[in-house]
C-alpha cells in the first residue's frame, strides 16, 4: 500500500484542479435552484423549493426516460461494434497498434458539425445510401432514415464509437496471455475462454467505455437537433434550453441537479455490477 | 519523463498562460459573416478607434454570457430585440446619445418608432424583415397563402415541410394562424397553440433554423417556414424558389445594435453605431446578406435589379411596421417555455 | 480473420461520412448539405481565411495544453485513487464532470472566473477543458490500473526504490495503453468542444476555437471552406500516420 503522504501527493494535484474549477463554480450556479427567475431572466434571491416541485412533472420525466433509451441503445450497439474491432487492433503487429488506433481517431479531428452536415447528406430521402439501395434494387421507395430515432443513435454511435474501441482497447492491449493460454490449455473452447477469462478481466474497460457513451449522448444537443430534425427532445436540448432559450437558470439549475442525482445513483449501481463480474472486490478485500 | 520534454511542455504552457491581456479599444459581439469583413479596418483607419470583432452562434448564447459575466468585456452586441428589450430591462444595456450619432438621420422614420424601444434609447436596428413561407414553385400544387398551409399541409406535402425550431418563431406561426398575439402567454392562447403545433409536426419533415433552405434546394423539402433573408439564400440557388407573407401577416424580426452599460468606451462605442449607419455598410449588407436594413439612404442606392430578384428585398417599412414585434415575454415566460417543450417532447 | 474483417467494416463505417465532406469540398455552392457543382475555390479562398487558420491553430494550442495538463494530472488521481480504501465521494467527484451538462460546467465556470476577476482567453479555455478532460483520463486509466498486481509495485517498493522511482519504471510502462487512450480521448474531446470554450473565452480572434468560429456561422452560412480544411488536416494527418509506419517497419527490418 501507498504511505499516505504518498497518496495524497498522487491525489492533491487533481483535487485541487476539480475543487476550484468544479467543485465551486458548479457549487455557485446549483444553488440557484433555490432561487427565482426573475422577470427578465435574472434572478431574485428568495428561497424556494418551487423549482423542485416544477421538476417533479411528467413531462420532463418522459424526456429522461426517452433519452435513456436513445443513449443505451446507442451504448449497446458502441459496445457491440468496439469489442471486436478493438481486440483486432490488439492481436494486430504491435508495432502496427498505434496506427491502427490513430486511424480510429483520426476521422474525429475534423468537426463535430461537418460531419454531422455529412450524415445528413448520407441520410436524406435523396441521399447516397437511398440512392445506392434503389440502384441495386433492394428498395422501391426511399426510406426515411434522416430525422429519426434511428439517426440519432446512428449519430451518436457514430461519434462516441472511437472512445469505446479506445477504452477497451486499453483493457486488451497487453492483457496477461498465460491466463488465456492456460484455459486453452486445460481444454476450455475459445467461447468459453472469452466469457470466463477474457471479458471479466475487460469488463471494468468495457464498463468505462459504456460510461462515456451514455454520458456524452444524454447530453448531447446537437445530434437530436441535426439528424432527429428537433423532433426528439433529449435531456442535453432540455437543459440547455432551460438556461439559454428560456434563461430560467433557476429551474434549470434544478433539472441539472436531479439530473446529475439520477446519473450518479446509475453510475454507482454500474460500477458495483461491473465489480461483481469482473471478481475483484472479493480478490481486493482478500488481499492483506 | 525527459528534460526536453518537459522543456517543451513548460514552453507551451507558459505560451497559453502568457495570453495578452484584455484588448484596449472596442470589443464587438456579432454573428459571423453579419458586417463587411474590412468594417473595422475601415473604421480604426478612419477614427483611430482600435476594434475587435468577436462572434456568437445564437442570440441565446450571446444573452447567457452577458448575464453570467454582468455584461463585461464587450462593448457592443448585435441582438434580436427581444433581447434587446431583455438587456435593458436588467440593466445591462447603456442609453444611446443621439448627439453623437448623427447617422442615425439615415433610418427610415419608421424604424425610430419600433415597439420594443421607440425613440430607439437603448437599441439601434441593424437590419429587419419578415417571417413567412418559402417555397418551390415547381413541388407545390398550388401556392401557400395561409400559415394553414404549414400547419395543415395538403397530403402531397406531407413530410416535405420544415417549420422553424427557435420557439419565439414556432409559437408565433400557430399564432399568427390562430390571429393570437405573438406576445399573448394566457393558458387558452398557449393551450391552442400547442395543440395545433403538436397536430402538425405529424406532417413534419423537421423542425430545422439553420439549413432549411438548403433541404428546398436539394427538393428534401417543398414548404419551408423562412425568414425572408435566408430564404433568399434559396432563390440564389434556384430560380423556382419564392417567399410569400401569408394573408394572416408575420411579425417584424430586429436585429439591433446595443451599446453595454459596463463599457468603458461609450463614446468610441457611439462612435461605431454612427459609422455602421453610414449608407455603405447598409448597401452591403442588403447585397450580400440579402437583408433589408432600416437604412434608407442605403436602400434607396441598391441596385432595383436586386429588389426584382428578390421581391421581399423590396417591402416597404411602412407594410413592415405593422406587423407585431416579439416582444420579450417577461412573467409570462415560464408558462410558455413548458409549452414549448410539450411540443418538441411530444411524440 | 474474422475480426479483421470486421475492423475493415469499422472504418468504412468511420470513414464514409469523412469522405462525403471531402466531396463536399468541392460544392459550388455555399450550401452544407446541397450539390450543386464542382469547384476548386473554397481551397483558394481558405488561404484567405485568417480568422478560420487562426482559430484552428488556437484550437490546436487548446487540445494540446489541455490535453497534457490533464493527462499528467488524470493518471496522478487514478493511481492514487486505486491505491486506497473504495470512497464514494472521491468517485463521485471523478464521474461528476462527465456527467455534469456542458452548459452548466460552462455557466457555472464563467459566474466564477468573474467573480475571481480572472481575464479570460486562451488560457481560461484550457483551464476549463482540463476539468473535463481529467475524468476521462482519469476513468480510462482506472481500468487499467485495476489489472495491475499490487504485489509488483509493493516489491519495487520493498526493493529500495523510491516511489518516484516505482511509479516511472513499474507503473507508468504497465499503465501505458491506458495513459495513450485517455491522451488521445482528451485531445478528440477538446478539439471538439464547444459550449464550454465559448463561455470561458473572451470571444476576441486571439481566443476563438474552431468549433466557435464554425458555430457563429452557423447563421450565414457554413461554407464548404470548412470542409476543406478538414480535408487538408485529414490528408496531412494520413499522411503523418503512413511514414511513421514506414520508419517504424525500417527502423526494425534494417
Amino acid at each position: 500500500m501507498l504511505t499516505r503522504g504518498a497518496r495524497l501527493a498522487y491525489l492533491a494535484p487533481g483535487l485541487l484542479w476539480l475543487g476550484a474549477l468544479l467543485v465551486v463554480p458548479c457549487a455557485i450556479l446549483l444553488v440557484n435552484s433555490f432561487f427565482l427567475r426573475g422577470v427578465y431572466g435574472g434572478i431574485d434571491y428568495i428561497w424556494t423549493v418551487e423549482n423542485y416541485t416544477r421538476a417533479a412533472d411528467w413531462l420532463y420525466l418522459s424526456i429522461f426516460l426517452k433519452s435513456a433509451k436513445i443513449a443505451g441503445l446507442a451504448t449497446l450497439f458502441a459496445i457491440l461494434i468496439a469489442y471486436p474491432a478493438a481486440w483486432a487492433i490488439a492481436q494486430a503487429p504491435r508495432r502496427r497498434q498505434a496506427a491502427l488506433l490513430v486511424l480510429v481517431i483520426l476521422p474525429f479531428w475534423s468537426n463535430y458539425l461537418i460531419r454531422t452536415y455529412a450524415w445528413m447528406v448520407l441520410l436524406n430521402r435523396e441521399g447516397l445510401i437511398n440512392e445506392g439501395l434503389e440502384a441495386v434494387g433492394l428498395i422501391g421507395e426511399p426510406l426515411t432514415l434522416l430525422n429519426t430515432e434511428f439517426a440519432i443513435v446512428l449519430g451518436l454511435v457514430y461519434n462516441y464509437l472511437p472512445f469505446v474501441i479506445l477504452t477497451i482497447y486499453a483493457a486488451l492491449a497487453r492483457l496477461d496471455r498465460s491466463l488465456i493460454e492456460a484455459s486453452q490449455d486445460l481444454g476450455a473452447p475459445g467461447w468459453r475462454t472469452f466469457l470466463r477469462v477474457v471479458l471479466p478481466l475487460t469488463l471494468p474497460g468495457v464498463a468505462a467505455g459504456g460510461v462515456f457513451v451514455f454520458v456524452l449522448s444524454i447530453g448531447n444537443f446537437i445530434t437530436p437537433d441535426l439528424l432527429g430534425g428537433q423532433k426528439i427532445q433529449m435531456v442535453g436540448n432540455l437543459i440547455y434550453d432551460q438556461f439559454l432559450s428560456a434563461r430560467d437558470w433557476p429551474f434549470g439549475a434544478a433539472l441539472a441537479t436531479v439530473l446529475i442525482m439520477v446519473m450518479m445513483m446509475l453510475l454507482f449501481a454500474q460500477a458495483i455490477a461491473v465489480n461483481r463480474g469482473a471478481g475483484r472486490r472479493e480478490a481486493r478485500e482478500a488481499r492483506p | 519523463m525527459q528534460p526536453t520534454r518537459t522543456a517543451a511542455a513548460a514552453a507551451l504552457l507558459s505560451a497559453v498562460l502568457a495570453s495578452p491581456a484584455a484588448a484596449e479599444g472596442l470589443v464587438i459581439s456579432n454573428w459571423d459573416g453579419y458586417m463587411p469583413p474590412d468594417l473595422l479596418e475601415r473604421f480604426t483607419a478612419e477614427t483611430g478607434i482600435a476594434a475587435e470583432l468577436a462572434v456568437h452562434a445564437t442570440n441565446e448564447e450571446i444573452m447567457g454570457k452577458l448575464v453570467a459575466s454582468g455584461g463585461t468585456g464587450f462593448d457592443i452586441v448585435f441582438v434580436s430585440s427581444p433581447f434587446a428589450e431583455a438587456l435593458n430591462a436588467l440593466g445591462l444595456a447603456a442609453p444611446i446619445d443621439p448627439a453623437k450619432v448623427p447617422n442615425l438621420a439615415n433610418l427610415y422614420p419608421e424604424a425610430m418608432e419600433l415597439a420594443h424601444d421607440p425613440g430607439n434609447t437603448y437599441s439601434i436596428p441593424y437590419a429587419w424583415g419578415t417571417t413567412g413561407l418559402c417555397y418551390r414553385t415547381d413541388l407545390v400544387e398550388t401556392a401557400p397563402t395561409s400559415w394553414m398551409d404549414l400547419l395543415k399541409p395538403a397530403a402531397s406535402l406531407e413530410g416535405k415541410v420544415t417549420m422553424l425550431s427557435t420557439d419565439r418563431w414556432l409559437m408565433g406561426a400557430a399564432a399568427l394562424a390562430l390571429g393570437k398575439s405573438l406576445n399573448d402567454t394566457s393558458a387558452e392562447t398557449l393551450e391552442a397553440e400547442g395543440a395545433l403545433l403538436i397536430e402538425a409536426k405529424e406532417k413534419l419533415l423537421a423542425y430545422d433554423d439553420t439549413t432549411f433552405y438548403a433541404k428546398l434546394v436539394s427538393g428534401e423539402a417543398s414548404l419551408v417556414h423562412a425568414w425572408d433573408g435566408w430564404c433568399n439564400y434559396g432563390i440564389a440557388e434556384n430560380p423556382e424558389i419564392a417567399y410569400v407573407i401569408p394573408t394572416e401577416g408575420s411579425d417584424l424580426w430586429v436585429d439591433t445594435m446595443v451599446v453595454m452599460a459596463s463599457s468603458e468606451n461609450k463614446d468610441a462605442a457611439m462612435a461605431f453605431i454612427d459609422y455602421v449607419l453610414g449608407q455603405e455598410t447598409g448597401v452591403w449588407v442588403a447585397e450580400n446578406i440579402l437583408y433589408k436594413t432600416p437604412n434608407k439612404v442605403a436602400m434607396e442606392a441598391l441596385d432595383p435589379g436586386l429588389l426584382e430578384a428578390f421581391p421581399n428585398m423590396a417591402i416597404p417599412p411602412a407594410e413592415l411596421i405593422g406587423y407585431e414585434q416579439l416582444r420579450d415575454l417577461g412573467e409570462g415566460q415560464r408558462d410558455f417555455s413548458r409549452k414549448v417543450t410539450e411540443v418538441m417532447a411530444a411524440q | 480473420m474474422i475480426f479483421r474483417w470486421h475492423l475493415r467494416l469499422t472504418y468504412l463505417f468511420l470513414y464514409g461520412p469523412i469522405a462525403v465532406l471531402m466531396v463536399l469540398s468541392f460544392n459550388r455552392s455555399g450550401l452544407p448539405t446541397a450539390w450543386t457543382g464542382f469547384t476548386f475555390d473554397w481551397y483558394a479562398k481558405l488561404t484567405e481565411a485568417d480568422a478560420l487558420l487562426n482559430a484552428a491553430w488556437n484550437t490546436l494550442i487548446v487540445a494540446a495544453a489541455s490535453t497534457l495538463l490533464a493527462t499528467i494530472i488524470g493518471t496522478m488521481l487514478a493511481v492514487g485513487a486505486e491505491s486506497r480504501r473504495k470512497s464514494s465521494a472521491l468517485d463521485a467527484l471523478l464521474f461528476a464532470p462527465m456527467i455534469i451538462p456542458d452548459i452548466v460546467l460552462a455557466i457555472g465556470l464563467l459566474s466564477f472566473y468573474t467573480l475571481v476577476q480572472m481575464t479570460l482567453g486562451l488560457h481560461s479555455i484550457v483551464l476549463s477543458h482540463v476539468v473535463f478532460n481529467i475524468a476521462f483520463v482519469c476513468a480510462v486509466v482506472r481500468t487499467r490500473m485495476r489489472q495491475i498486481d499490487p504485489a509488483m509495485l509493493e516489491a519495487s517498493r520493498d526493493l529500495g526504490a523510491s516511489e518516484f522511482t516505482t511509479f516511472r519504471r513499474v507503473l507508468l510502462p504497465n499503465l501505458a495503453p491506458g495513459v495513450i487512450a485517455g491522451a488521445l480521448l482528451s485531445f478528440t474531446l477538446s478539439v471538439d468542444e464547444f459550449i464550454i470554450a465559448y463561455f470561458s473565452s473572451d470571444n476576441t480572434p486571439a481566443a476563438t476555437t474552431l468549433p466557435m468560429q464554425i458555430f457563429s456561422m452557423i447563421r450565414f452560412g457554413v461554407t464548404p471552406e470548412i470542409n476543406a480544411m478538414a480535408t487538408i488536416v485529414m490528408l496531412f494527418s494520413f499522411t503523418l500516420v503512413l511514414i511513421a509506419q514506414r520508419a517504424d517497419r525500417k527502423a526494425i527490418t534494417g
